[in-house]
């Protein structure tokens, strides 16, 4: 019942991983990733992943924002209840301007965290590695790589035998 | 971000004029490794409440305990019972307002402006920096709300938030106050987000270690709020990318909060508020008032949990020279306030700056003048950066000297405005310095509950700044 969820291995310092996990990409591995206590510089690149889709979730957020505060207050002030005020006129996109900039930002806040959780499937509170009592220090300052089962290039031997060559310790198998 | 190979690449020329190397600076000494961090962070959390921690907290409490018998009082009689009166209509609340939301601006500029400009000494304070800024802002939006007196008010439809009120008439979105509403609550809100956002990893690790200690109720806790965080580089990807856009919107709307609150003054006709110098001005004083407020909190904190090796002599110097900086800014500002009052050639403005200078307010502009631009100076010398207890004390007069300031702006020009037979004297009541007092209690009580089960600082990103983090070979300089 208990399938293999993948394998790991682990690494002591940031060099190692990094080197690491340029031959784990060259050698053609896309389901994998490592595990680390604090983002390591440039290791988007060592692994080959591309740049985050979030600022596209940040874009569409921060345009609905700025909409919305140009809308409600022509909507409020000019349409639904025109407001004469000083004789001013009912709207002006100049004294619309700082309410709409201020949600702007804050629509923008909310897509950015709201396209960080679902680009990185948070929340999830189980998920095979949290289950592996290593892992403890992956938070703490140790470096891991986890090659999963469901990559196509994965096969149990050769798979150890990559992570063993590019220096990996304490390699084991973790379960579903 | 990628830029590393470009780095390796240097050009011909510096192989012959070998520039000097500057030695970056050292944000963690004595070579404290990963491991070492995370038990000294998670120490603070993790071991027993020390007994100094219960004597602050209940200090802390007590004090609150005005703030709440003075708001009490209020709502249950009416605004009467604060000492406003013609023509002062707007004192100590509005200054208490700008003066607590004014202190909040430093967290955010540490965690976004600093962040933007790579700071990378920011790391070590802009945890505590930020749930500064959030428990500023929530002593701030005391006041708002409760100068109607019926505070209920404050949250029905047709008066602060966007719905129309009973006859279907909306807010007048024409009103700086109304602006005001937006900004500080949107401040609220991305503040409370960018602090979440970044204790994320932190709360990974708590829940890593409780779960490894056995504490299984605890490791729930901080498991819920850790969202599932495994720190895999799949994750830090778009985390950092979100991070990145957060401190570029937190940015503007940082710069945009005090402007906005200034511009509940600059937008009126009142002589002395009516000055085009008033957001960066206000902006400055605010980051300025944070500052100090930043120190005061920080240093007792450092020598308690010894954190000399993470808040380091180079974290201090780095905050003095910006609360000079901003102090000397601020400084010019009072000067072109009074250049500008006479080159304007208004009678009524020129009158408000001599009458603030010597009027029947001076003793409070003096205060001001003294604390806000005399106390800074003092910073330039290095033997003061490196006298913790002197950069204590110099920090409380920073934090007086700003609330004086708001306090001049509002009271001296509301008391003398156009009409000799409308001026008046404004002196607050036992209510309001009861009601202002204990937002120092309300303000401790949160940060003591911070300190208590909060990491204090963001360990994933002290470790990322000290030299085991470079993936490259070690020696490698870039």
């Amino acid at each position: 019942m208990n399938k293999t969820y993948g394998i790991v291995a682990a690494f002591n310092t940031t060099p190692e991983l990094y080197q690491a996990c340029e031959k784990v990409r060259d050698a053609g591995y896309s389901q994998w990733d490592a595990l680390t206590p604090f983002p390591v510089h440039g290791l988007d690149a060592a692994m080959g992943v591309r740049r985050s889709k979030v600022p596209r979730f940040s874009l569409a957020g921060g345009i609905t924002g700025f909409c919305t505060g140009m809308s409600l207050i022509w909507w409020a002030n000019a349409y639904e209840f025109p407001l004469v005020v000083g004789g001013k006129p009912y709207f002006s996109p100049m004294f619309a301007f700082p309410i709409s900039y201020e949600l702007t930002i804050l629509f923008t806040a909310f897509a950015t965290i709201t396209g960080m959780f679902l680009l990185n499937k948070l929340p999830m509170h189980y998920h095979p590695v949290l289950k592996a009592p290593q892992f403890v220090r992956a938070s703490d300052d140790r470096f891991y790589i986890v090659i999963e089962a469901s990559d196509p290039k994965f096969n149990p031997a050769r798979t150890r035998g990559l992570l063993e060559q590019v220096g990996g310790k304490d390699i084991a198998e973790i379960e579903e | 971000m990628s830029s590393h190979p470009v780095d390796h690449a240097a050009p011909a020329i510096l192989a012959e004029i070998k520039p000097a190397v500057l030695p970056r600076r050292v944000l963690v000494e004595n070579h404290r490794d990963f491991h070492w961090i995370t038990e000294k962070i998670c120490g603070i959390v993790e071991g027993p409440t020390p007994v100094w921690w219960w004597w602050c907290f209940g200090v802390a409490a007590f004090v609150a305990s005005f703030t709440v018998a003075g708001l009490t009082y209020l709502v249950a009689t009416g605004v009467g019972v604060w000492g406003h009166a013609n023509p002062v209509n707007w004192a100590w609340d509005i200054v208490n307002f700008v003066f607590w939301i004014g202190i909040g601006h430093a967290g955010t500029l540490i965690s976004a402006i600093l962040c933007l400009l790579r700071q990378k000494w920011r790391t070590s304070i802009n945890r505590p920096a930020e749930a500064m800024t959030i428990f500023a802002v929530v002593c701030a939006a005391i006041f708002p709300v409760f100068h109607v007196g019926r505070i209920w008010f404050a949250v029905l439809p047709g008066y602060l938030f966007p719905f129309p009120n009973y006859n279907g008439i909306w807010q007048n979105f024409r009103s700086p106050l109304e602006w005001d509403v937006f900004a500080v609550s949107t401040y609220g809100t991305v503040s409370v987000l960018f602090w979440y956002i970044g204790l994320i990893p932190d709360l990974g690790t708590m829940r890593d270690r409780f779960t490894q200690a056995g504490n299984l109720l605890k490791a729930r806790i901080y498991g819920f709020f850790a969202m599932g965080w495994r720190g895999s580089n799949r994750q830090w990807s778009n985390y950092e990318m979100a991070y990145l856009i957060l401190a570029g919107i937190a940015t503007p709307l940082v710069l945009s909060v005090h402007t906005v609150v200034s511009f509940d003054f600059a937008v009126a006709l009142i002589p002395g508020w009516h000055t085009t110098i008033f957001p960066p001005y206000f902006v400055a004083g605010a980051i300025f008032s944070g500052f100090g407020m930043v120190m005061t909190l920080m240093l007792p904190l450092r020598a308690i949990y010894r954190l000399e090796d993470v808040i380091t002599q180079y974290h201090i110097d780095c905050m003095c020279k910006i609360t000079l900086a901003t102090g000397t800014m601020v400084g010019y500002a009072y000067s072109m306030e009074f250049f500008i009052a006479w080159y304007g050639a208004n009678p009524y403005e020129g009158f408000t700056f001599v009458n603030r200078a010597f009027g029947v307010y001076a003793w409070s502009y003096w205060i001001m003048v003294t604390c806000n631009v005399i106390t800074p100076q003092f910073f330039w010398f290095k033997a003061v950066r490196e006298n913790t207890t002197m950069v204590w004390i110099l920090c409380l007069f920073v934090n007086c000297g700003m609330w004086f300031e708001r306090f001049v702006i509002i009271a001296t020009s509301l008391a003398r405005d156009f009409l000799p037979s409308s001026w008046g004297y404004y002196s607050p009541s036992i209510v309001e310095i009861f009601t202002f007092f204990g937002t120092f209690g309300v303000f401790s009580v949160l940060f003591l509950l911070f300190i208590r089960f909060v990491p204090l600082m963001p360990m994933s990103e002290v470790k990322a700044v000290i030299p085991q983090a470079d993936p490259h070979a070690p020696g490698h300089q870039h």
